[in-house]
């Protein structure tokens, strides 16, 4: 199976989820998945049978609403199995709605209020250099999350520690929860900003997984941390979602699932 | 009380490597002493508190005993959500430092007044609460809070603050302690209020009244051992604290006796539920807040307690 097919899988899984389980944030799930399966099938130091490896690479989900496309990729990438994705936002399930502390294996850190994963990453990149360790830190944020002041008071510090090992990934979709993010804030120009407060910025095609890789792969050489930021789609791969802010809470019916199955090619 | 913060710190970082700090662009020199043994352990944060208490939840996910340090309402307050969800719900062991807490900075104003810390504090899940009345409080209480591995609000005053104790109090995490026995009545404290209960102290003694006065330097969890015992031995049981009356250490004290069988009537004295402005010294800004001995005695005369 190739990426464009595991990404594929993942979105149909994520419609299938979202369906079944009543659980909403597809279009922001769908427009990040290209982003988690480059991580996690390229870049990411991460072994499904020891999620807590010491020298293991660490990825924080910033914009939790997206948590089951977190979930969904790691259930393809071997964590635990597809099936259990079905227990999404039940009762007692680990599968919460935005991840928490008792999260399935692979999930690091708790999410769902905007603006903690890059304190959170900053904090532990600067204590791994303390340490001596060469574990690597990829924070994955919206493009609605970057309104909390909180993201410029960490950008800030990291580029002040030269955090090398850490990397920020903006899934730049253009729409937050109510309206067009460029229009609720002045977001743009995003990697002038990112690039003043004195990071290296790459900017690229978040749906391009091949690109995404090799800049990812290609920040380790920077001695400041890395802001990537990744042009996406809202709802990507499904024509009747993307850029349809609809999606941001709505819940497909099963016709709508099946329709997305055809659209991303599978049987 | 800061200088033996740092002090403290200095000392215990020599020998403990998962020890750091992370401070708010404050206290100039300080924390020279600790820069010079752990440079790389000594973060100046930046004037960034949200961020500050965020990064020092990741810094113990890496496995490190951070402290995170600034006046006291930028601390607690200002950075209030980071501590509930990266400190307190994923149970990681910071220890929330508050310095100049209560009326410390009376005259700086009410920006620089923490009346609420305590009850914002209190109302977390896994967080622990502990407000020494001196230096030797807070060195004795200290390394018990590292010791401890969880999250922590550890409640400071500035500087200069009077020995409240002839010799360094054996004191233990989580249990009140009894400076004074006594009858009838029980003088509660927490934190730098203390030589104010001793005074009330002195005071009640003069009119024949052998009252109690116990440290509560730990607020939560609450000593309810004593507590209920507390509730057999004495009619009325005075609360004091530098924080607001509502939902500070006499909430809490008032909180579980109402659910004992036998109830002490309980006073609370703390800062009035308004804001305190206009003020020279922290003597005045108590004087306003009505917390003297004389206003007190007042109060306790008009409820028929003496």
């Amino acid at each position: 199976m190739n990426l464009e097919q595991i990404a594929a899988k993942i979105r149909y899984t994520l419609c299938d989820v979202s369906s079944k389980t009543k659980t909403p944030h597809l279009g922001s799930s769908l427009s990040c998945t290209d982003i988690l399966t480059a991580l996690y099938w390229q870049v990411l130091n991460v072994e499904p049978s020891t999620p807590s490896m010491p020298s293991r690479d660490y990825f924080l989900l910033g914009k939790g609403h997206a948590a089951s496309a977190l979930y969904t990729t790691l259930a393809y990438r071997g964590f635990y199995p597809v099936a259990d994705l079905y227990q999404h936002g039940q009762t007692d399930s680990v599968f919460e709605e935005h991840p928490g502390i008792n999260s399935p294996k692979g999930v690091d850190t708790v999410s769902g209020s905007l603006g903690h994963a890059l304190s959170l990453a900053t904090g532990m990149a600067l204590t791994c250099k303390i340490q001596k360790r060469t574990n690597r830190f990829y924070v994955l944020m919206g493009d609605g999350e970057l309104n909390e002041g909180t993201i410029w008071e960490a950008a800030m510090f990291a580029a002040g520690k030269q955090l090398s090992n850490l990397v920020a990934i903006i899934d730049f979709n253009k729409l937050q929860g109510t309206g067009e993010s460029c229009e609720i804030m002045h977001l743009e120009p995003l990697e002038e900003k990112w690039r003043a407060f004195g990071w290296h910025t790459i900017r690229l095609d978040g749906h391009d997984i091949l690109a995404i890789s090799d800049a990812l792969k290609g920040a380790q050489s920077y001695d400041k941390p890395v802001c990537i930021i990744a042009d996406t789609i809202k709802g990507k791969g499904i024509s009747f979602m993307e850029n349809d802010n609809n999606w941001h809470y709505r819940i497909p019916t099963q016709d709508e699932v099946e329709k997305a199955k055809q659209e991303l090619g599978l049987k | 009380m800061r200088n033996a913060f740092a002090n403290c710190l200095t000392e215990l970082a020599k020998s403990d490597t998962s020890l750091m700090l992370f401070y708010a662009d404050i206290g100039n020199r300080l924390f020279n002493n600790l820069k010079e043994i752990a440079p790389d352990r000594t973060i100046n944060a930046g004037i960034a508190e949200a961020n500050m208490a965020s990064m020092a939840a990741g810094s113990a996910m890496m496995g490190q005993k951070p402290f995170i340090y600034t006046i006291t309402p930028f601390t607690t307050a200002r950075n209030f959500e980071q501590i509930k969800i990266d400190i307190a719900y994923q149970n990681q062991p910071v220890i929330i430092v508050g310095t100049g807490s209560g009326l410390s900075y009376a005259n700086l104003g009410p920006t620089h007044h923490s009346f609420e810390d305590i009850a914002l504090m209190r109302s977390l899940p896994n967080m622990n609460i502990v407000c020494p009345a001196d230096s030797d409080e807070l060195s004795v209480l200290m390394p018990q809070l590292i010791k401890l591995n969880q999250p922590c609000y550890f409640r400071i005053g500035k500087k200069n603050e009077p020995k409240v104790h002839k010799i360094l109090p054996d004191l233990k995490f989580g249990h009140a302690y009894t400076m004074q026995e006594g009858q009838t009545v029980a003088i509660l404290a927490t934190g730098t209020i203390m030589p104010l209960a001793h005074d009330l102290l002195i005071e009640l003694q003069s009119k024949g009244i052998n009252a109690e006065l116990v440290s509560f330097h730990t607020v939560k969890p609450l000593d309810t051992q004593y507590l209920a015992l507390a509730c057999e031995r004495f009619e009325h049981i005075i609360t004091l604290e530098e924080h607001n009356v509502n939902g500070g250490f006499g909430s809490a004290v008032l909180e579980y006796i109402s659910e004992q069988p036998k109830t002490p009537r309980v006073h609370r004295f703390g800062i009035p539920d308004r804001f305190i402005d206009q003020v020279h010294s922290t003597e005045d800004a108590r004087k306003k807040a009505g917390l003297t001995v004389l206003d007190i005695i007042t109060t306790l005369k008009n409820r028929a307690v003496i």
